[in-house]
């Protein structure tokens, strides 16, 4: 069995707040669901299925379910960090094929900027916890920062992949986002900018990092009928896939790639079409050598070439090769919660639909892939990729 | 460049214990260092648990360590608020990887290869904790 055909992005909405200092997380929640649901043309009371993760407060779903009034029969918080919401796409996409739900509602939303020091993932220090691990890991002051930095400084190792590479990625988002005005960061960087960036944990620069944004986001999932019944251009789901990843024990331990090796061919393979067939790519951003292992594993190029396939503007848009997070990422415009995954797939469906801005709009985008690593890429984490088809 | 990362002098808070990982922390306030071994496939992991994650047999034994290995990668935290420290994986000559961070070193001169050897760092009301500073 496959989901591929059985479902459909319904609605998306990202909030367009960066700064929230009069809302309450679960408030923001809600403005999300609204948004979406008034994106794809329902009301609350169509809602059968809901997800969430992590960042939902209180008790997860329960709370949220309760909070919303909502009334589902499916229901679902895998919690894999900041790629939760790509994987939960996918999750919704099995139960609608299942026939468990035909309305699934995906909510994000949080507010770091208010919680400095508190609050999930960015920059947040692995803690004391009952977690396996936490008596021999939380002790050693890993971050997001230097756990992905360790990745970044064995990849350069392995295969000579260079801080101006690196930056590649950075100045492309940039130039995506000086076209979104609710970007939190909308100026032009260079190369050289990025590089005099101080570095923040090596060999990652300041511009090397994403930003931390107050906000969330949405996403509606719904059956075929459903979606032939909505006023929307139809996004089907063609392709989904996950994948954990961690140290598994210290034996032959491998920081060059991420789960996403597992989860992206799994993906193309149920969507049958290969990275070649991509016209958009919405890749997490969290770092940008986060999205060059990603680019690697999902085979956009071979292992060790991701410095020079990301080199010279190649993910710009109506200049590179493959345009990549066209809203200007979570480089530049908007990482709510220090999780990425919704704004990722939010920017594939505008893409899809040709609802991008003209000045970074595909032209006739009919097939992109959204794809996220969750969590700690030098230690656990978890990836999901998806492939959206514009029908 | 005026942000060179001064000596590495962190505090480190004390380390979770539970029932399953006591026999370790006993042994490194004695100085020693433990790590398990799986009577079943053979193998060496890390960090320290009852099953092996390898083949999931229960027969996990513990051994002492040289403490040796080779830095497998790290990466710099450049801190204006504390002192700046390094974070990172060695592999150790037995054969598992483990997190750690490197002391007692110039941060600036740390390689991916280097051999390392382990330190106990004294913790803030904990046991002490393996730490690796350049063999
Ligand atoms: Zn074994």
């Amino acid at each position: 069995m496959s989901i591929k055909g059985k479902a459909y992005i319904g609605g998306v909405f990202e909030h367009p707040i960066r700064e929230a200092t009069d809302q309450s997380t679960p408030q923001l929640h809600a403005e999300c669901a609204k948004g979406a649901l008034a994106d794809a043309g329902l009301i609350r009371d169509d809602v059968d299925g809901y997800f969430c993760a992590g960042d939902a407060p209180g008790f997860g779903a329960m709370s949220m379910i309760d909070y919303m009034g909502l009334k589902v029969r499916h229901m679902d918080s895998t919690e894999t960090g900041g790629s939760s919401y790509i994987l939960h796409v996918g999750h919704a996409a099995e139960a609608i094929a299942a026939g468990k739900c035909s309305v699934a509602l995906v909510t994000l939303a949080g507010r770091p900027r208010q919680m400095r020091g508190g609050g999930l993932g960015g920059g947040r220090a692995m803690g004391p916890s009952e977690a396996p691990e936490a008596g021999f890991e939380n002790i050693y002051g890993g971050t997001t920062h230097n756990v992905y930095g360790m990745c970044a400084m064995r990849h350069m190792y392995e295969y000579g992949t260079t801080s101006e590479q690196l930056a590649w990625i950075k100045v492309a988002a940039s130039h995506h986002a000086q076209w979104n005005p609710h970007a939190l960061l909308r100026e032009v960087v260079t190369v050289e900018e990025v590089l005099a960036s101080p570095i923040i944990a090596s060999p990652l620069h300041r511009l090397d990092c994403c930003v931390i944004t107050d906000g969330g986001g949405a996403v509606i999932v719904v059956s075929p009928e459903v979606a032939r019944s909505l006023k929307r251009p139809l996004v089907k789901i063609i392709g989904s896939a996950e994948a954990p990843k961690g140290p598994r024990g210290g034996g032959d331990l491998d920081l060059t790639f991420s789960a996403g090796a597992w989860s992206g061919p799994a993906a193309f393979a149920e969507a049958g079409v290969t990275p070649a067939d991509i016209k958009y790519a919405s890749i997490y951003d969290s770092f940008t050598i986060t999205v060059l292992m990603q680019l690697e594993d999902l085979g956009f190029c071979a292992k060790g070439d991701g410095g020079r396939f990301v080199a010279d503007g190649a993910l710009i848009s109506g200049i590179g090769k493959l345009p990549f997070n066209t809203d200007g990422g979570g480089l530049c415009n908007n990482h709510p919660t220090n999780r990425g995954g919704i704004t990722k797939v939010i920017e594939a469906v505008r893409q899809l639909r040709g609802e991008a801005h003209p000045k970074v709009q595909v032209p006739s985008c009919d097939l992109a892939i959204a794809h996220g690593t969750g969590g700690f890429l030098g230690a656990r984490h978890g990836a999901a990729t998806l492939i959206l088809e514009r029908e | 460049m005026n942000d060179q990362p001064r000596p590495a002098t962190r505090k480190i808070p004390a380390p979770a214990i539970n029932n399953e990982s006591r026999p370790f922390w006993d042994a490194a306030r004695e100085g020693r260092f433990l790590i398990k071994r799986c009577r079943a496939c053979g193998r060496a992991h890390w960090y320290p648990r009852l099953s092996c994650p390898f083949c999931f047999s229960d027969v996990t034994m513990w051994e002492a360590s040289a403490g040796e290995g080779a830095i497998y990668t790290f990466s710099v935290m450049r801190r204006t608020d504390g002192p700046s420290y390094a974070i990172g994986y060695v592999t150790l000559d037995e054969g598992p990887a483990m997190l750690t961070n490197f002391v007692d070193c110039d941060l600036e001169a740390l390689e991916i290869g280097q051999r390392v050897r382990l330190r106990f760092q004294e913790t803030e009301g904990g046991p002490p904790v393996p730490v690796f500073a350049p063999a």
